[in-house]
């Protein structure tokens, strides 16, 4: 059994970081072209708004949770505090996490039964879907049979995973938790492992910069006020464009 | 003062044959590749019809360009809140039945099938699935109004025209149609760019290309949507849009771009307009009867001294600023005011303008007496025996406008923004050409008719002239100035092209240094 643990719960979490961060700068770095969110709304367009929309807000929500409740347990716990504020918390989590997992079913059903999706999709497309499949289930299952998951996140599994980022890693509570845990958390960990070989790879590009670049966007080879300058001449270094 | 350099179209439709030269010649350089097969960066359209994608005009339904409402100009369907809140979900997005399933035919079965009593057929298979289909729409279905129930008569453009109107364009006796041959117009104000999430979409400063980065595209498509032209496409097999380059490739090598390169009509013109980027915002601005005077306002005269200091200021190369000064665009745009630029209330400021076409509406046949216009002729041409004029020449020419076959408003919802005297305006110039020529060449018409018509139109002679040989004349050199893109200054981005003595030798970029 402590085998299985600290492979599962140790080695599993290093591996997977490392593939990670490799895999994705790689990516990022010499296989530019390949990162897309290889969107298929235009070949299908009326089943995606059920599957698409449920699951991304539903997984943005549910991941945001988790992050917060690893960055800051005191909140979440003070939080907590009064039993109305947790019932509100873990049903509102409740609620997203259902809508993931509805949208997923909504888009697995949708990829293989459109005949035209067939070319766009891909052996990746059908391991992110399984992982993806079990790891809401997992989430679902614990939230309902071990409440109330909000506080013992963040006594139990915030401690764990700052060990873990912290190079220090210490698993003799997590490793007492009941298999439904320990197979959600490893399979984060999986999740994250395939993440640069995947479509997932799009939300790393997520635009935010849109919200504050201006509309329009025009460039010049050279920086054009000075290409022509006569006191800048012929010299080392043309003015390149910034 | 913000001068830079644009390079912009004139189509001239009354030229235009419908061949569709253009479309294949494009088609065979940039879009016949998988995922890219339904795409036409340039295609031609049978006006009225509904066009490519079906209906791309009607923004009603797909949301795109501009919109103007309490003195604020936005874009339509897309923008910073829109494109974020419905990047998992684009509710008007074209889907690819929009355009057309992409299909080929089993060919090779009229070769392999085996003996039997039947024919062997080729049944046509979707380039998508590859499965057979039956085509229910394809690459420009309604060619020369064909199916006009249901292609012809859903013409946007026929909104504001009342039933008896749209009733007598449909006529069979009186029916009539122009083509229309549309590519990306580069615009000043692009839709696209501002719609792109990932800011993959931008305009070149020396030459206004409008280029999607395709290592930046992260496929948001909210491009597709933006463009109220629909002339950005969804590539669904990479993942990424693409759309028209203007053949930048040969542009910079001094070459026409491929469509207009091949066109049979030689309907197509291509040179450098210089215009002031700093009034771009007011110009956007302007209500929609005053739209298009604010957009060829912005275009700058490039023998105007004092332009030409800016554009230089600008960085505007000197090679650029002659080619704007023999720029045939400017020309037909500003000179002779002749283009429009199509749909200017989509306010993208498109910079590819049309000539409207001048349908054969406006004469009438009589009888006179040819012999001495017979005897005026060339020898070798066909000898006028008939006593028959088809007169273009009456004193009422400009009564028979409000008989045309093609009704105004229709032509004015395409190329003026719904403003008829602005079409009038031009077709009164086509016709007062034609008679001036006629003049010329025929000499049945008298000068002081000539004179008068070309007064009303607003013409002089010399220009009469200038817009003949422009349009009838013009050789390839005319046709397309094309300024010289400085390979010379490119390069220089890959290597330094001034290496001296003691230098490593090309191929560096940054100082070379010995490592550690």
């Amino acid at each position: 059994m402590d085998y299985l643990n600290n492979f599962f719960l140790i080695a599993l979490p290093y591996l997977a970081l490392a593939i990670f961060l490799i895999g994705t700068i790689f990516r990022y770095t010499s296989r530019k072209f390949q990162f897309s969110s290889l969107s298929s709304q235009f070949l299908e367009g009326r089943k995606l708004f059920y599957g698409s929309v449920p699951f991304h807000w539903g997984v943005i929500f549910v991941f945001f949770g988790h992050l917060i409740a690893f960055l800051f347990p005191g909140s979440v716990l003070a939080w907590n505090s009064q039993p109305l504020r947790l019932m509100i918390l873990e049903i509102t989590a409740f609620i997203f996490g259902i809508s993931m997992l509805v949208g997923l079913i909504n888009l697995v059903i949708r990829r293989y039964t459109t005949a035209r999706l067939s070319p766009v999709t891909n052996k990746m497309d059908l391991i992110v879907y399984v992982l993806l499949i079990i790891q809401t289930v997992a989430g679902l299952w614990i939230a309902y049979n071990f409440r109330w998951g909000s506080s013992w996140f963040s006594t139990l599994l915030t401690p764990y995973l700052y060990s873990i980022f912290t190079f220090n890693p210490d698993i003799t509570a997590v490793s007492l938790l009941p298999w439904p845990v320990k197979l959600h958390i490893a399979g984060a960990f999986v999740i994250l492992s395939i993440f640069p070989f995947t479509r997932l790879v799009h939300m790393l590009v997520l635009p935010l910069n849109y919200l504050w670049r201006p509309y329009q966007q025009v460039t010049w080879y050279w920086n054009r006020k000075k290409v022509r300058s006569s006191s800048t001449p012929w010299s080392l270094q043309r003015p390149e464009n910034t | 003062m913000d001068v830079r350099s644009q390079i912009s179209m004139v189509f001239h439709l009354d030229k235009c044959i419908g061949c569709h030269t253009c479309s294949i010649a494009c088609k065979n350089i940039w879009t016949d590749r998988k995922g890219a097969e339904y795409m036409w960066w340039n295609n031609v359209e049978t006006k009225p019809g509904t066009g490519y994608p079906t209906k791309w005009e009607d923004q009603e339904v797909y949301r795109g360009g501009w919109k103007k409402s309490n003195g604020k100009v936005n874009l339509l369907g897309t923008g910073k809140r829109r494109g974020l809140t419905n990047i998992f979900y684009n509710p008007n997005l074209p889907v690819i039945d929009d355009y057309y399933e992409p299909f080929t035919y089993k060919y090779l079965d009229l070769i392999e099938s085996p003996e039997g009593d039947d024919q062997p057929t080729a049944r046509p298979v979707s380039l998508i699935t590859g499965k057979p289909i039956d085509i229910k729409m394809g690459p420009n279905w309604d060619d020369d109004l064909s199916g006009t129930p249901d292609f012809g008569r859903n013409d946007p453009n026929l909104k504001n025209l009342s039933a008896e109107e749209q009733e007598v364009m449909f006529q069979l006796e009186r029916m009539a149609f122009f083509y229309l041959p549309r590519i990306c117009n580069h615009c000043l104000n692009p839709a696209c760019v501002a719609s792109c999430p990932s800011g993959a979409i931008y305009k070149r400063g020396e030459d206004g290309v409008v280029l999607i980065n395709q290592e930046v595209c992260r496929a948001w498509r909210m491009c597709v949507t933006a463009c109220p032209y629909k002339k950005s496409y969804y590539n669904w097999y990479t993942g990424k849009s693409e759309k028209c380059i203007l053949c930048f490739p040969r542009i910079e090598a001094g070459l026409a771009p491929a469509c207009m390169h091949s066109c049979v009509g030689r309907i197509r013109y291509l040179g450098v307009l210089l215009y002031d980027a700093d009034r771009i915002e007011s110009a956007v601005h302007k209500d929609d009867e005053d739209l298009i005077d604010g957009h060829l306002d912005i275009i700058l005269d490039p023998f105007d001294e004092k332009v030409i200091q800016a554009a230089k200021m600008s960085g505007v190369a000197d090679s650029t600023i002659h080619s704007a000064q023999y720029s045939p665009v400017y020309k037909y745009v500003k000179q002779w005011k002749l283009a429009l630029p199509l749909h200017a209330e989509f306010r993208t400021l498109p910079m590819l303008f049309y000539v409207p076409p001048l349908l054969p509406v406006m004469a009438t046949v009589k009888q006179v007496d040819n012999t001495e216009g017979g005897k005026m002729m060339n020898p070798i041409a066909k000898y006028w025996d008939d006593n028959w004029l088809y007169d273009t020449s009456t004193t009422e020419l400009w009564g028979t406008l409000d008989q045309v076959r093609f009704p105004l408003k229709y032509l004015a919802n395409l190329l003026s923004a719904g403003n008829e005297e602005m079409i009038k305006d031009k077709w009164k110039k086509l016709m007062a050409v034609r008679i001036h020529r006629r003049r010329v060449t025929v000499g049945d018409i008298s000068q002081e008719k000539t004179d008068e018509v070309l007064r009303e139109a607003g013409l002089t002679a010399e220009m009469a002239d200038g817009i003949f040989y422009l349009t009838a004349l013009a050789k390839f050199e005319d046709r397309f100035v094309i300024p010289p893109a400085h390979r010379e200054q490119a390069i220089e981005m890959l290597d330094f092209t001034g290496d001296t003595k003691g230098e490593v030798g090309f191929g560096f970029k940054s100082k070379v240094k010995r490592g550690l």
